[in-house]
């Protein structure tokens, strides 16, 4: 008989884990991933593998798995995905992978993720098998941008046999996965092992360059680079452009979870960057930002930690998961409200103005719009508030590389492979989609990387 | 990498550093800001490049010390030791033309970040006249460099211990009020630039001013620098640190200043308590 549930995974108690940083879930034991391996069917069609942006083999590496073979497991895993701990941690499985389990149309389907984080782990306990480094091409290639696109990028470049260097404007590489995601959901330690991973495959890391700043795209390909892969992400915040944003206390997310996380404001005054938090904190939006900093402001002291989001509970786009550990914490939501002003007293935070919405028909991506209901305002007591609405895509090198098409939302215009309107020039993740996933933006960075090869040994060889 | 190589007291609390940062001194413009992080536990601030040689590879930022971080970088980092971090060179350039007249008026720290700025006007072709200010002869330096790169340097101190007695302000409203000034440029702390603002609308000269709001990453990515120009909401650090003066919201900067009084306080406390420790 299959057991008709996911062997559950052990987490630390909601009550103590609002005072600390530490991860919140424990991953499986060895017996627990191979009892939760063993409920997978094999699926002739495995429509897994199409759920998956990567198309890891998923029958093969549990196979393994269920008979303890974790070696075997992983090396499955990483022929398509070199990131398994990150990814195991933090994508949306129940639309991905897990949302197609064939298990999951009468019970619940395999715990994708957590088989995968846990082989990842358990390699990373051990030592990690480098990935084959490729013959010297002679050929050097500039990755811009250290999140998940450009280090998928990277290790598939070194594969191939490239010199590759990757450019980071930020003092720490790792894009989102250093400065966004807090250490609860995905340690820090683990974006380091993988980046020095990369190192030892030889790939040379150059902090604080900022593309289009420091030099240009054209610098670079003038200065003995044949090509550059351009993942910079989506790191512009947005406002709600409401009266009062300004005002002492209000946040963007990126800005409060770059205090907390890359700058490691919640060890203040060990470290030297601060972070104030009030009493009673709001936070606006409804995806992954907004429960990392809903769940951040609570370990920063917070008593009491709304999210104010304009659409209904259905619509969140967030990770069910984070969903659950937030209600869990004790984060209260509030559903189809959204502000209409900040109000403060002597220049700080003091309240918000809130209107209350209703679902109108649906707008292009199939959402049904929120409209505000006319005289529905009302006001809520808080010190802090954090915007969590969305980012937009980094225009520095857009801006600053002639020729570099981008569409009307600001991304970088760019084909399925990754190439873009410049020779030699290839863009992916999110510069690319605009906010997606982790990923997402790896697949396109490994696509970008099988791409750049072609591109060099067709084109450019051909003309030397 | 980024290591100190002269560092040398410009006035009370205020030191010049040379720093190895060769890409920043290949691109570097006038009006361009580095971000620096002293140490694995630092925090990323701010800091306007004074001058840079791109033959030797060498930046000059000069320092006032205020807080914790200036202040442990004064105390604690001597020629030989590094920086962890030095990331530019950010923002956007100043507007250099040919404008004609041009007045640029310095207030304390702000002479190093002027003389960038009049350098290139006076290489312009711009005829600049400089006025800088501080609170006492001990607290002006540079005035020699200063005066290399303009063809006039006025010097004020508010007690009168060197040059003329009073504010910056009353030379330059003389100077636009006898008419001839095309355009003025400021740069010092917020209180002076507002007035200095307020001098310029009133005699209907632009006035171009650098903006000190509170920074985290200097790439566009945090808002915290978010300033209000002409009722916008700008980040300082992409779309300026230079804009219109008599567009800026003044009191809004002030106040933003502020955000961390209480932090910057303790932090700065806390460090006064673990040097003497260390040093006991
Ligand atoms: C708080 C938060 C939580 C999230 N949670 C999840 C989740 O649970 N699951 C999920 O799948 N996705 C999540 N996402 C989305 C996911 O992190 C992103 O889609 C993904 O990181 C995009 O990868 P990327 O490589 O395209 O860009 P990024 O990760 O943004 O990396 C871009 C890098 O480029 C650098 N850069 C930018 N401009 C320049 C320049 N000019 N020169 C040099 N370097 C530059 C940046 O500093 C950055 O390091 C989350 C995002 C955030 C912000
Ligand atoms: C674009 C830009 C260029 C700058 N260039 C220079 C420069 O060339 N030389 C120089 O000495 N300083 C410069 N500053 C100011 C410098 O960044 C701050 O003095 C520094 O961040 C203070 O850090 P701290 O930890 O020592 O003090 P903190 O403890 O952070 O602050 C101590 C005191 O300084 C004030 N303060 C904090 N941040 C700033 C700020 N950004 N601007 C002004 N006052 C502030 C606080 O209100 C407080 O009263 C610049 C700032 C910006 C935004
Ligand atoms: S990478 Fe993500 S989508 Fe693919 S199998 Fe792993 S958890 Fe599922
Ligand atoms: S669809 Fe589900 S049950 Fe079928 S092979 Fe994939 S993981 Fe196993
Ligand atoms: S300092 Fe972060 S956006 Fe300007």
């Amino acid at each position: 008989m299959i057991r008709k549930t996911q062997v559950p995974m052990r987490e630390q108690d909601p009550r103590e884990r609002i005072h600390n940083f530490q991860e919140v879930p424990y991953g499986y034991t060895p017996e627990e991933a191979i009892q939760e391996a063993k409920r997978c069917l094999q699926c002739k069609n495995a429509p897994c593998i199409g759920g998956c942006p990567v198309e890891i083999d998923i029958p093969r590496f549990i196979a393994h798995l269920a008979e303890g073979d974790f070696r075997g497991a992983i090396r499955v895993i990483k022929e398509s995905n070199n990131l398994p701990a990150i990814c195991g941690r933090v994508c949306p499985q129940e639309t991905q992978c897990e949302g197609v389990c064939t298990l999951g149309k009468k019970f619940e389907p395999v715990a994708i993720g957590r088989l995968e984080r846990f082989v990842a782990d358990w390699e990373r306990e051990r030592g990690v098998e480098l990935p084959p480094v490729g013959e010297p091409t002679g050929f050097r290639v500039a990755v811009v941008g250290s999140g998940p696109a450009g280090l998928a990028c990277a290790v598939d470049l070194r594969r191939f046999g490239h010199a590759v260097t990757m450019f980071e404007a930020l003092h720490e590489p790792g894009g989102v996965l250093m400065y966004g995601i807090p250490e609860f959901r995905l340690p820090k330690d683990i974006v380091r092992a993988e980046i020095a991973t990369l190192q030892e495959m030889g790939v040379e890391l150059v902090t604080n360059a900022v593309v289009g700043k420091t030099f240009t795209v054209d610098e670079l390909l003038a200065d003995g680079y044949q090509a550059v892969f351009v993942g910079t992400g989506a790191g512009l915040p947005r406002f709600l452009g409401v009266p009062g944003e300004s005002l002492i206390g209000v946040y963007s997310a990126n800005e409060f979870l770059t205090r907390v996380n890359l700058m490691r404001a919640y060890r203040f005054p060990e470290y030297d960057t601060p972070i104030r938090v009030g009493r009673r904190v709001a936070v606006v939006g409804g995806g992954n930002v907004a429960m990392d900093a809903a769940r951040t402001a609570l370990r920063l002291g917070a008593e009491e930690v709304l999210v104010l989001y304009r659409r209904t509970e259905a619509e969140m786009p967030a990770r069910r998961e984070e969903i659950r550990h937030a209600r869990e914490e004790g984060v209260v939501f509030h559903f189809l409200v959204s502000p209409v002003r900040f109000l403060g007293e002597r220049g700080e935070l003091a309240g918000v103005e809130c209107i209350r919405m209703e679902l109108g028909a649906p707008d292009e991506s199939g959402r049904r719009r929120p409209v505000p209901i006319e005289g529905s305002e009302f006001v809520i007591t808080i010190e802090t508030a954090v915007i969590a609405i969305g980012n937009q895509p980094h225009p520095l090198v857009p801006r600053t590389t002639p020729g570099l098409s981008v569409t009307r939302w600001g991304t970088i215009q760019a084909d399925e492979e990754g190439a873009t309107s410049r020779e030699g020039v290839f863009a992916g993740g999110d510069i690319v989609t605009g906010a997606a996933t982790v990923i997402s933006a790896m697949g396109a960075g490994k696509k970008a990387a099988r791409a750049i090869d072609r591109y060099l040994r067709e084109r450019v060889a051909s003309r030397a | 990498m980024y290591t100190i190589l002269e560092k040398r007291r410009l006035a009370h609390g205020i030191q010049e550093y040379t720093v190895e940062a060769p890409l920043v001194a290949r691109a570097a413009k006038a009006g361009q800001f580095v971000v620096i992080r002293l140490h694995q536990r630092g925090e990323r601030i701010p800091i306007t490049l004074a001058d840079w040689d791109p033959d030797r590879g060498t930046i000059t930022l000069v320092v006032q010390a205020v807080g914790k971080t200036t202040v442990e970088l004064e105390e604690c980092f001597q020629e030989g030791d590094a920086l962890a971090d030095v990331v530019g060179p950010l923002g956007e350039p100043s507007e250099i033309e040919d404008y004609g007249r041009v007045v640029c008026v310095a207030g304390g720290v702000g002479i190093a970040p002027i003389h960038p700025v009049a350098r290139a006007l006076k290489e312009a072709g711009n005829e600049v006249i400089c006025i800088a200010g501080a609170r006492n002869q001990g607290l002006l330096f540079w005035l020699d460099r200063l005066s290399q790169v303009c063809h006039e340097l006025i010097v004020t101190t508010d007690d009168g211990s060197y040059g003329r007695k009073g504010l910056v302000t009353e030379p330059l409203k003389e100077l636009v009020g006898a008419g001839r000034v095309d355009r003025v440029w400021a740069i010092g702390p917020a209180v002076m630039m507002k007035f200095c603002s307020l001098v310029c609308q009133e005699a209907g000269v632009p006035i171009i001013v650098s903006l000190n709001p509170i920074m985290v990453d200097g790439t566009g990515m945090c808002g915290a620098c978010r300033v209000e120009v002409d009722g916008q909401v700008r980040f300082g650090c992409v779309d300026g640190p230079e804009f219109p003066g008599d567009k800026v919201n003044w009191d809004l900067l002030i106040a933003r200043l502020s955000a961390f009084k209480e932090e910057e306080r303790c932090a700065l406390e806390r460090y006064r308590e673990l040097l003497k420790e260390a040093t006991a």
